[in-house]
């Protein structure tokens, strides 16, 4: 590293600033989200009343089923839903 | 003192399945991550959000691909260029969007990458020096809300952030930073 006066050093600091925590929570808890989207397809794929549930009302659906209903996972979901009427 | 985790060991406990280093890892590169997408392509904050969870999700997935742990920073680095090049080219069918020219995109980059090398620096130094020095260039924050949030007085603020300063050059150059154990500032 090339040597740094202390000005140099606060406006390289500055270029830096944090990322807004909700993002930073998000991606921390995408592998807990991912196991939840697992589960999530597997019950519609063996459970035919649930999947009906998901494309009706895929919000109350999972909300009713326990999970947050949060706009990733509802995304994701959503993403999903169509290969479970292949 | 906290024990240094390097990049190549963060990614293979992540490999491994180990929820903490997954946050640990999401924890070091956010900011850089959310800096090439909102500074170096300067994309507006909901495209820039989308970019930033599309970029963690990818590297969750493709960790296994990356073929040596220590490049993480810029296998990360191209991931996110990739992803915000893609953002802008969808954007730009429905409003004017620009991509910044190559060698404009090329200097923000290494002064990112520079950046990401002083901010890495700041892990050799008390919590307390990490704090102050954050909140002042990184957050922006005065020396009242910083005397406000740390408890201390106003007046030694300036004082603080130039004596931490000093230490982090001294970590920098690779000079042990003096009284760094005790939360001496």
């Amino acid at each position: 590293m090339a040597p740094h006066d202390e000005e140099r050093l606060g406006e390289l600091l500055g270029l830096l600033p944090p990322a807004p925590a909700g993002w930073v929570q998000a991606a921390q808890e995408l592998p807990a989200a991912r196991l939840q989207l697992d589960e999530i397809v597997e019950r519609a794929r063996l459970d035919a009343g649930f999947r009906v549930q998901l494309v009706a009302d895929l919000e109350a659906a999972l909300a009713a089923a326990g999970y947050e209903p949060r706009r990733a996972l509802l995304d994701a979901v959503r993403e999903r839903l169509p290969e479970l009427d292949a | 003192m906290t024990i240094e985790v390097s990049d190549a060991q963060l990614v293979e406990r992540c490999r491994a399945g180990e929820a903490a280093a997954w946050n640990e890892l999401v924890e070091r590169f956010s900011r850089y991550v959310y800096a090439i997408a909102v500074r170096a392509f300067r994309l507006p904050e909901h495209d820039a959000e989308d970019v930033f969870q599309d970029v963690f999700a990818r590297t969750f997935e493709r960790l296994d691909s990356l073929r040596d742990d220590a490049a993480i920073r810029p296998w990360l680095a191209q991931l996110t260029r990739n992803a915000c090049v893609d953002r802008l080219r969808a954007g730009a069918r429905e409003q004017l969007a620009e991509e910044p020219p190559a060698e404009v995109l090329d200097a923000e980059m290494e002064r990112l990458d520079e950046a990401l090398d002083v901010h890495d620096g700041l892990r050799a130094l008390s919590g307390d020096c990490r704090e102050i020095l954050d909140r002042f260039f990184a957050q922006d924050e005065s020396y009242r809300m910083i005397a406000e949030a740390l408890d201390l007085p106003a007046g030694t603020i300036a004082s603080r952030i130039s004596r931490c300063l000093g230490k982090l050059r001294e970590s920098l150059e690779g000079r042990k930073p003096g009284s760094d154990t005790s939360g001496d500032w």
